[in-house]
């Protein structure tokens, strides 16, 4: 028997068998009540043994034959020029192959701002300067002592509001205005601020927060003759790949990206760093293998930020509680650089999260001598979201509405920017209900004291702009002839379990069992193109396609099977591994058996993405409530407990998805309370460029976080009904544990984070205003 | 200078800088990479190694001072606890990234050696060095609880089939274990 392969975009077939089932292009059965085998299901991570036992692979793992190993020279002045650089010192010191800087004249720029590699315009601490590649991280360290750097200081302003004074230094040509403020504005603000029976209207800070993933950025580089292997901590190999042909103006096919495992990127890896074409560089220098990782200081200078935020928001409503209008003006800190990748869109919660007629957004980015920023899980929505959700609070308030009821009376299932229904209209009405239930909302205790300690509940709600999948994501899967299964992706799993999700799609649609797939990721020679794992884009965009190429393979599977048993192919279907007819009756005949009567020859498909239809905007949504103590006698704040529901739309693993809930939500507790990047304004510099000082939560920090599961499957979205949730749990957290704050205390905090001293000092100032 | 040990049960030598990290030893000379770099400066945890028996740092434990002792290393860590840890850590999915695990397997393999029945305190006490940014805390309290009971039935099946041969601290810990 011989068979020739369709692709899922043909319907026609020329080989020997006459393939009678239709091409299912409309994939809509996946609905709330089909029967599952595998998805859904708690599946533990397939590289668990791996990640308990040391022995799963991380880039900053790979060790080559005679690799050296690489360092960087920063600038200590937050603004210089370079007047001159002596490398010949590092270079003579044995144990070191090569050093580059300035001095080698490469020609490639960088940000999006095209500023040369190594430039001699020093925007701040922590610019890179030089590198070595040297036979141990220690002479590394050693040689970069020896490189004589002689810097003019230039006057500099770190402070974001400063750097918009008339006589503020230029960081670059200017007016440290990265561009022009962007606009929107729906209905007529001004109009439905003036209608409003009530205002209210604040100015909130959010801090300059680190992405800290415990595996620094890095890279190992090596090339084979004009051929560049690069083994990368990345959200995206194939982001990487195309960056690195670019700078290097290599053709793609001699440039290949590797990443079998990730120590944590959340945001921070979805573009290139300098540092891995440096790793480059210095090894086609040495003509050996050069692996560079940062240090933890490097890491937490110089390779982005959670931007700071100055949001000034005025919400009017009528006295039933309905919005009249929302306006939120806002000043982002950029740093000294525009990097790629996701911009921080603090406007869109603004645009999007309530019914409102009239909305007027204004957002600009202000260049200063910091660190470049760069998206960090959610960007723009975790420090609008504080804003939007502290000042609905205050409104709740002061109407004396429950917070709650007040979301919900400003309900909105539309897309108002593009007037269109969002793909699950009742969605985010779905997680009010769930977290009513989970969380005992309304059955609530009044907010409650008992010696120093107050008790208080808070809540907000949440939407994230991306989350609904794009194309392009190329799937192959090939079918071997003992009738298991190899999916092939040109994804990375950065930690989430992409890995695992997709085999458990791929094992569904095939009928397969999950031990029968082997799901293959993260090398960009072997995965057709997918994009990078950021605006939790990797699910909805890798999963529909791995479902088309399954279910093209079983529509194979079961012709072959058909002709083998001399039926129609319409009454078979594929359970676990065997062909059993519609009605559930062994046939005798199982996968691995068919592979055989093929064998040598093999079944093999193809899926791809389909784009985003476009009579609806996809939207995941959220809400969560919290529960705090603060002890007014010594200020500490102590998270009791938090429930979150978001809606992602179908889940297709409970387990995965819990830890990205709880994972989330924790990372929301260390913005609201601990996390911080400190700069001394007048000296320019970082105080707290290490894991000491930026404190993040630890075990100890941690209270009950339950994940409120809302399941509400999305086919409008796409045909597995899933959406993104990687950001939506953090987005909510600072909101509803400040809320919670201001329930238990009376105490209104609108700058982040909110610590000890700050709630010691608001409790003395409600003290003497009361006196 | 030469630096010999015994590095999960078997004796190995290197020629090391007194001062080199044994991270470094471990990860670069030796090629032991489950251990792992985070901070450098003994902050985040994830280079979590037993020499001679007690957790140690090895980002920040000199070479020289091992000279003549014994390392284990998350390649190496084995008996009742750490099977049991590992176990559990498998079992409720801890891992998100992973890159902090090998560092918190070896931290509650060091813990459950300590207090066999640790309670959510000692766990906050015996884990809060060591750092995971994708949070998986809650699961790692939990798996140290499931390891808890799991360690102290495996003792007890060990103390039941085998009394002679079992220790007076094997037997103290199976109890002690049964009473909690
Ligand atoms: S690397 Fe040793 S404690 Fe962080
Ligand atoms: S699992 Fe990612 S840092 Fe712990």
């Amino acid at each position: 028997m011989t068979i020739k392969t369709p692709e899922i975009e043909s319907s026609k077939n020329d080989g020997d068998i006459e393939l009678s089932l239709p091409l299912q292009q409309d994939l809509t059965d996946w609905q709330t009540g089909h029967e599952f085998t595998v998805v859904g299901k708690p599946h533990s991570r397939l590289e668990g043994a791996e990640k308990v036992t040391g022995r799963a692979q991380y880039s900053a793992d790979v060790r080559l034959s005679g690799q050296l190993y690489g360092a960087v020279l920063r600038c200590p002045h937050p603004h210089a020029k370079l007047i001159s650089i002596d490398t010949s010192e590092a270079e003579a010191l044995p144990g070191v192959h090569a050093v580059i800087s300035q001095n080698d004249q490469f020609d490639i720029d960088w940000y999006s701002e095209e500023a040369p590699l190594f430039s001699d315009q020093l925007r701040f601490v922590g610019d890179e300067v030089a590198a070595v590649a040297a036979v141990s991280t220690e002479v590394a360290a050693d040689a970069l002592r020896l490189i004589k750097v002689n810097y003019e200081p230039l006057p500099f302003v770190t402070d974001m509001d400063q750097a918009l004074a008339d006589d503020a230094p230029a960081i670059h040509d200017g007016d440290n205005r990265v561009e022009e403020d962007s606009e929107y504005e729906r209905g007529d603000c001004a109009a439905g601020l003036q209608q409003a029976d009530i205002t209210v209207e604040n100015e909130y800070r959010t801090q300059t927060a680190l992405h800290t993933a415990l595996e620094a950025h890095g890279a190992t580089a090596h090339w084979s003759g004009d051929e560049l292997i690069v083994y990368e901590s990345t959200q995206g190999v194939h982001a990487i790949h195309g960056l690195l042909c670019e700078k290097l103006g290599l053709p793609m096919n001699k440039v290949r990206v590797i990443e079998q495992h990730m120590g944590g990127g959340f945001g921070a890896k979805q573009t290139l760093w300098k540092p891995t074409l440096f790793a480059a560089l210095l090894s086609r220098k040495a003509g050996r293998p050069v692996q560079l990782l940062l240090d933890r200081e490097g890491e937490n200078l110089a390779t982005g930020n959670r931007n700071s935020t100055l949001q000034q928001v005025k919400l009017g409503a009528s006295n039933d509680g309905k919005l009249t209008a929302i306006k939120m003006t806002c000043r982002i800190n950029a740093g000294a650089y525009a990097t790629a990748g996701e911009a921080s869109n603090v406007a869109g919660i603004f645009q999007h999260l309530y019914h409102c007629e009239n909305v007027k957004t204004s957002q600009v980015r202000v260049y200063t001598n910091t660190g470049p920023a760069v998206a960090f899980r959610a960007p723009g929505y975790v420090e609008a979201c504080f804003a939007l959700e502290s000042a609905m609070d205050e409104l709740a308030h002061k109407l004396e509405i429950d917070p709650l009821e007040l979301r919900r009376i400003n309900y909105t299932g539309r897309d108002q920017t593009g007037d269109k229904p969002w793909s699950s209209p009742d969605g985010l009405k779905t997680c009010y209900e769930r977290l009513d239930e989970e969380f005992g909302w309304s059955q609530r205790k009044a907010p409650s004291s008992e010696g120093s300690i107050r008790r208080g509940y808070g809540l907000a709600a949440h939407e994230w702009m991306a989350g609904m999948g794009n194309p392009p994501a190329a799937v192959f899967i090939k079918l071997n002839t003992d009738g298991s299964a190899d999916v092939v992706t040109g994804t990375q799993d950065i930690g989430t379990g992409t890995r695992t999700v997709l085999a458990q799609v791929a094992a569904e649609a095939i009928g397969l069992p999950m031990e029968s797939v082997r799901l293959l990721l993260g090398d960009t020679a072997i995965g057709g193109v997918a994009p990078v794992s950021q605006g939790s884009f990797t699910v909805p965009t890798l999963a529909p396609a791995v479902r088309g190429a399954g279910e093209n393979l079983r529509r194979q599977i079961l012709e072959a099977a058909a002709l083998l048993l001399e039926t129609d192919a319409t009454t078979l279907e594929i359970k676990d591994g065997e062909i059993v007819s519609t009605e559930g009756k062994h046939k005798s005949l199982t996968v691995a058996d068919v592979c055989d009567e093929l064998a040598p020859q093999s079944l093999q498909a193809h899926g791809s993405r389909r784009a985003n239809p476009t009579d609806t905007t996809i939207r995941p949504f959220g809400a969560l409530a919290a529960e705090v103590a603060v002890d007014t006698q010594t200020g500490e704040i102590t998270v009791i407990r938090i429930v979150n529901a978001p809606d992602c739309g179908r889940i297709l693993n409970s387990k995965t998805a819990n830890s990205q809930v709880i994972g989330g939500v924790t990372q929301g507790i260390g913005f609201a309370l601990t996390e911080e990047r400190m700069v001394d304004h007048n000296i320019g510099l970082v105080l707290n460029a290490d894991l000491e000082e930026y404190k993040i939560p630890t075990v100890a920090d941690i209270p009950t976080i339950t994940h409120a599961e809302v399941n509400l499957p999305d086919l409008n979205a796409n045909n597995t009904g899933a959406k993104g949730l990687g950001e939506l749990p953090l987005i909510p957290a600072a909101p509803a544990i400040l809320n919670a704050i201001f329930d238990a205390t009376g105490l209104r905090f609108t700058q982040l984070p909110i610590n000890r001293a700050r709630v010691l000092a608001a409790l003395q100032a409600q003290q003497e205003t009361a006196e | 200078m030469k630096i010999s040990f015994t590095l999960n049960g078997n004796a190995v030598s290197v020629n090391a800088e007194p001062d080199a990290p044994l991270l470094w030893v471990l990860r670069d000379e030796l090629r032991l990479t489950g251990t792992k770099f985070g901070c450098g400066i003994a902050q985040c945890g994830a280079c979590t190694v037993f020499v001679n028996g007690s957790t140690r740092r090895s980002c920040v434990t000199p070479a020289s001072s091992i000279n003549g002792g014994s390392v284990t290393t998350i390649e190496g860590v084995n008996g009742p606890e750490a099977e049991a840890i590992q176990a559990a850590w498998e079992k409720i999915d801890v891992p998100q990234c992973g890159y902090c695990q090998s560092g918190q397997v070896m931290s509650a393999v060091a813990l459950l050696k300590a207090k066999p029945n640790p309670t959510d305190e000692d766990i906050d006490n015996g884990m809060a060095g060591n750092i995971c940014r994708c949070a998986s805390y809650v699961r790692i309290r939990q798996a140290i609880h499931d390891a808890a009971d799991l360690a102290s039935n495996r003792r007890e099946i060990a103390a039941d089939s085998n009394v002679s041969e079992a220790t007076n601290v094997g037997l103290a810990t199976a109890s002690e274990g049964a009473s909690a």
